[in-house]
């Protein structure tokens, strides 16, 4: 029987729940203090999910990085898969906030975003006055 | 090329010598085995210039104290050096005698410094109003003053070098020849050939005079830990000692020339000369110290702690003078407190033993006593800081917020004769990383700027020694190294 | 000497700056943001990382991101941006001296919203015995490097504090493939949020040593290790406990401080908390001088220092368009104190009798507060005498989540100016537990 300890980060009340899973595949939960904290619960037992945010190498901009995340959360197992891409990637400036690095990244359903505009609108950039 | 002189060390007592030399017509190089000058024991004392009435009647420490403190206004007059005559005072608590007191007075009147004795307490609280209400007596020196002694060390080094004394860094020497007629000094990666060596190298001089033949003395490192706190007005005015105990030779509370306030030094004897380390209790005996002089002193203020090494002979003297068993190897060492005191007379008391030694030395006719005036934005009016932007734009551009530097100060500290090649060596000369955020924010500025200037990279500027470095490579190259990437069109396919 | 002049100025570009600037706007005044860097954002423009603007745009933006969104606000509106100009000083008379590439600048403004943030506390601030070599750092100067100058600090670290930003370091410098080895934490909680702690070191196994502390640094050139021991409640090192670590980088998330050097220059008092004292309205001892966002407390939300920007943006611009707002040296502004259990309360004092017209174009009052330890299973209440003015009960509390609610106007109506409004924790009745439980 899989037994997992989970602290819930719903909301600041932290509570500590137990998920057990039957043999039936079905969950059993302790500690939970609301619906929303035995969704949480539940999917950290059953399929972790973290929203990734990174950086990848950018030319033409006034600084060597461009900050990126992934749309919507991915799997944790395969945050680390994920991050060997990016630091394989590098683009071009300009590149404006919001605007899609990495369609679908590994099929995994999340598109990488910029969350930066870079070489577009100078009142974009912060001090780096001397690059 | 055969120098007339090589001077081993580049402290206060190493620059101060080059400067004294370099009013005569010869050749010399200064050799520093770290980064810069005064990266060592110049860099962390108490920067006091004192009075002169403390060490033992008849010592060099005496003679040369004495000798030394009225030179400095003209020194720092003439070398832009922010110089002030606080005057001190020794604090004798409630229970302490007045012999310690008086004592440190008959000095005073016998080798004419201006001393007092006052007693009053309303008169001591006026002077200094943050004071124990537990003193009791206390001895005031005028004369005595607080210094930079990096920045002294810095100008003495710029003018010794405008006059002609070359300087070497990260030239740790490892081996001296003396061949009869001149020396060879062997460092990693070069040798020097000179006529005459001068030894002044601090905690190492032990080991530099041992090489050059005269183990005739030995020096012993003797830690001291400091407290620095933030710029505070005038809570602490005066500099301020207490009566030595049995424990302690005694922790001061002092301004420093720039107008931050420090706690320290204690005291303690150790083997390595490389241990310059805090400890918890240490730093715990300077509050405690500090504390007994100016009870609510606010440690909230406290910005940095550090620790010095003082370079105690084994004749407890300067050791000054014309080695008795190398001739031509002249001796600056054992240079502890008062040592910052005492170097202006003991550069020209070397002097005056190289004279004796037989060297002829005839001075210049074109000796330029002064440097170019550094600029420093914090101090200037209004109207000149415009001026300034308007002719460089870098005048304009503030680059160290707590103690307002600009980049046109760290350019020039750059372009300055023995200029700065590493950070620390712009944090000397510019005050930039000393405020309160301790370089949190402007230290990536200063690399950028070192880097441009010095044209290499950003991640082969140092702190300090080429064992120093800030950087491990760029962000991403971890997971993959930067010549492996690929554009990003192509990896981009699911 | 460059001379202008704005009816509301504000001192920064960041988050708070932003926004009291766009609300100021909207009040119908000239507008002037000073800068120092050359460009706006602030800090948020290295903290890539995700969770900004969960309250106000329903959305998990990254700091930049988040930032943008004002930027684009900003872009929309006719106030005035003034990029790499450095405020060196200010007047009680609303006159600002600062210095750019072109010379100083003169601004007169009517009004002025202070909006500088803050910086970190450093190794000096909290006694850090051992060596002096390169490799300290503190977490948000490392963020910097990895994030937008694109080096890497070291490559195995100790971070001493689990403050949000240490820990969201900790995971970042994990991602880029650096080692973290252990977070250490002098208190014994956790000083950042619960969840950071979660999702930044739980997730990757890493150590956070509770009443813990760094009691040397070793390495003379270059970090070369980190020795740790326990302490007692005194913070005390308790011997026979140390713990070594090899590493090449100590982060110091120790701990943030409010930036008011510029303040204390026009006469503004600072309260224990080093933000300037204000009352309800912002409004610091110098009249028409308001603060918001981290330079008048250190928030753990964006979202809330929007909300206070806001607020001091829009009194500004009353004040600037001649409503005079009371003052926090009137007699009729009572002392608001932090009672047991509180850190602290903000507003330092709350003006009473307010007109009543002025008191509904403003609003309730916002008094934030932070408790001293976590607790559990408390009332957070506030009393003017015997009267009371708040209560509200609260099953978990802890130093990193700031406590906001307001006072309605009524309550500050009956407000008995000859005694202080005091706040305090008050632990529910064991009874009163145990029925609920049983409910």
């Amino acid at each position: 029987m899989k037994q997992k300890d989970v602290i819930c980060v719903v909301c600041p009340n932290s509570c500590a729940i137990t998920v057990k899973q039957m043999p039936d595949g079905k969950l059993l939960m302790e500690g939970q203090g609301c619906k929303r904290g035995e969704q949480y619960a539940s999917d950290e037992f059953l399929a972790p999910k973290r929203t990734l945010a990174t950086t990848v190498r950018i030319k033409g901009a006034f600084i060597p990085l461009l900050p990126v995340r992934s749309s919507v959360p991915v799997p944790k197992e395969r945050l680390n898969d994920i991050l060997d891409l990016l630091a394989r990637i590098e683009v071009q400036a300009p590149f404006k906030c919001g605007s899609v690095v990495v369609q679908n990244v590994l099929g995994l359903g999340a598109d990488i975003i910029a969350t930066r505009t870079l070489g577009v609108d100078t009142c974009a950039k912060v001090a780096c006055e001397l690059r | 090329m055969l120098y007339d002189f090589a001077i081993i060390g580049a402290g206060v007592t190493g620059t101060a010598i080059a400067r004294e030399l370099s009013k005569y017509k010869v050749s010399a190089i200064v050799i520093e085995k770290l980064s810069d000058v005064a990266c060592e024991t110049s860099k962390a004392n108490s920067g006091i210039i004192h009075a002169g009435y403390d060490a033992p009647s008849g010592s060099w420490k005496a003679k040369m104290n004495v000798r030394s403190n009225p030179l400095y206004d003209d020194i720092c007059k003439e070398l832009y050096i922010p110089f002030r005559r606080l005057g001190s005072l020794v604090v004798a608590l409630a229970g302490q005698g007045t012999d310690y007191i008086e004592e440190l007075y008959q000095h005073g009147v016998e080798r004419d410094i201006p001393v007092e004795i006052i007693k009053e307490l309303s008169q001591i609280k006026k002077m200094e109003p943050n004071i124990t209400d537990d003193v009791e007596v206390v001895l005031h020196a005028p004369t005595a003053g607080v210094i930079s002694p990096f920045t002294l060390a810095i100008a003495l080094a710029e003018n010794a070098n405008i006059n002609g004394v070359e300087f070497v860094f990260n030239a740790p020497v490892q081996a001296i020849e003396n061949m009869g007629k001149f020396f060879i000094v062997d460092t990693p990666g070069k040798s020097f050939q000179a006529r005459a060596i001068i030894n002044a190298s601090g905690l190492f001089a032990d080991e530099i005079s041992r090489m050059a033949g005269d183990e005739s003395f030995k020096i012993t490192p003797r830690k001291g830990e400091y407290i620095l706190l933030d710029k505070m007005g005038d809570y602490v005015r005066k500099v301020l000692f207490p009566v030595p105990t049995k424990k302690s030779k005694g922790i001061l509370v002092s301004p420093t020339v720039d107008g931050n306030v420090f706690l320290g030094p204690n005291a303690r004897d150790q083997d390595s000369k490389l241990d310059n380390s805090t400890s918890l209790h240490g730093l715990d005996e300077v509050i405690e110290g500090g504390r007994k002089l100016i009870p609510r002193i606010p440690l909230v203020e406290s910005i940095t702690n550090f620790a010095g090494l003082r370079a105690v002979s084994s004749t407890n003297d300067f050791i000054i003078g014309e080695s008795k068993v190398t001739p031509k190897l002249f001796q600056a060492a054992g240079i502890q407190s008062p040592g910052l005191s005492s170097c202006l007379g003991i550069a020209e008391e070397v002097v005056d033993a190289v004279k004796a030694s037989g060297i002829e030395l005839k001075l210049k006719e074109n000796f330029n006593p002064t440097r170019e005036k550094p600029i420093v934005f914090a101090e200037l009016p209004w109207s000149e800081r415009d001026a300034l932007a308007q002719w460089n734009k870098q005048f304009g551009h503030i680059i160290c917020r707590c103690e307002t530097v600009t980049e046109g100060e760290i350019v020039q500290a750059i372009r300055r004769p023995v200029g700065a090649r590493t950070v620390d060596g712009v944090k000397f000369r510019t005050r930039v990383g000393m405020g309160r955020c301790q370089g949190g924010f402007c230290t990536p500025r200063v690399i950028k700027i070192l880097a441009r200037e010095l044209g290499v990279e950003e991640d082969e500027i140092v702190k300090r020694e080429p064992s120093t470095k800030y950087f491990f490579g760029e962000t991403k190259e971890f997971r993959q190294p930067r010549a492996a990437s690929v554009n990003g069109s192509e990896v981009a396919r699911p | 000497m460059m001379q202008k002049e704005t009816d509301v100025a504000v001192i920064g570009g960041g988050p708070a700056g932003l926004a009291a600037a766009i609300e100021a706007n909207k009040g119908g005044c000239s507008v002037t943001i000073i800068e120092r860097d050359d460009g706006l954002g602030g800090i948020l423009q290295q903290c890539i990382h995700p969770g900004f603007g969960l309250h106000e745009f329903k959305e998990e933006l990254a700091g930049p991101e988040y930032a943008q969104r004002y930027i684009d606000m900003l872009g929309e509106t006719k106030v005035d941006v003034m990029l790499g100009t450095m405020v060196l000083d200010m007047t009680p008379k609303k006159e600002i001296l600062a210095i750019n590439e072109q010379g100083v600048v003169k601004v007169q403004a009517k009004a002025i919203v202070l909006a500088m943030g803050c910086r970190e506390r450093t190794r000096g601030a909290i006694k850090i015995p051992g060596y002096r070599p390169t490799g300290v750092y503190t977490a948000g100067t490392a963020q910097r490097f990895v994030n937008i100058e694109g080096f890497m600090p070291g490559t195995r670290y100790v971070i001493l504090g689990s403050g949000d930003i240490g820990m969201i370091m900790a995971r970042r410098l994990t991602w880029e493939g650096a080692k973290v080895e252990a977070v250490v934490e002098i208190m014994s909680y956790p000083s950042g949020l619960i969840r950071n702690k979660v999702q930044c070191l739980d997730d990757f196994g890493i150590p956070l040593y509770l009443s813990h502390t760094v009691v040397r640094v070793h390495g003379k050139d270059r970090v070369t290790g980190i020795t740790i021991a326990r302490v007692d409640e005194n913070w005390k090192m308790v011997p026979g406990t140390e713990i070594f670590f090899s590493c090449d980088t100590l982060l110091l998330s120790v701990g943030l401080i409010p930036e008011n050097e510029v303040s204390r220059k026009a006469g503004i008092r600072l309260a224990r908390t080093n933000g300037p004292e204000v009352n309800q309205f912002l409004q610091t001892n110098v009249e028409g001088v308001f603060a918001c966002g981290n330079v008048l407390q250190v928030h753990d939300l964006v979202d809330n220092v929007a909300i206070e920007a806001k607020r001091a943006g829009a009194m500004a611009a009353m004040y600037a368009t001649g409503i005079r707002l009371p003052s926090i040296n009137s007699p009729d502004a009572v002392p608001l104190v932090a009672g047991r259990g509180i850190g602290y309360v903000l507003p330092i004092k709350v003006n009473t009798g307010v007109d009543l017209a002025l008191a509904s174009r403003i609003g309730p009052v916002n008094v934030s507060l932070r408790v001293k330890r976590p607790v559990d299973d408390v009332y957070v209440r506030v009393k003017n005498g015997a009267k009371e003015v708040y209560k509200k009960f609260f099953k978990h509390l802890r130093p990193s989540e700031m406590v906001i609610f307001e006072l309605s106007a009524a309550a500050l109506n009956a407000i008995d100016k000859a005694q202080p409004i005091e706040a305090y924790l008050e632990p529910k009745p064991a009874k009163e537990l145990s029925e609920a439980k049983v409910a």
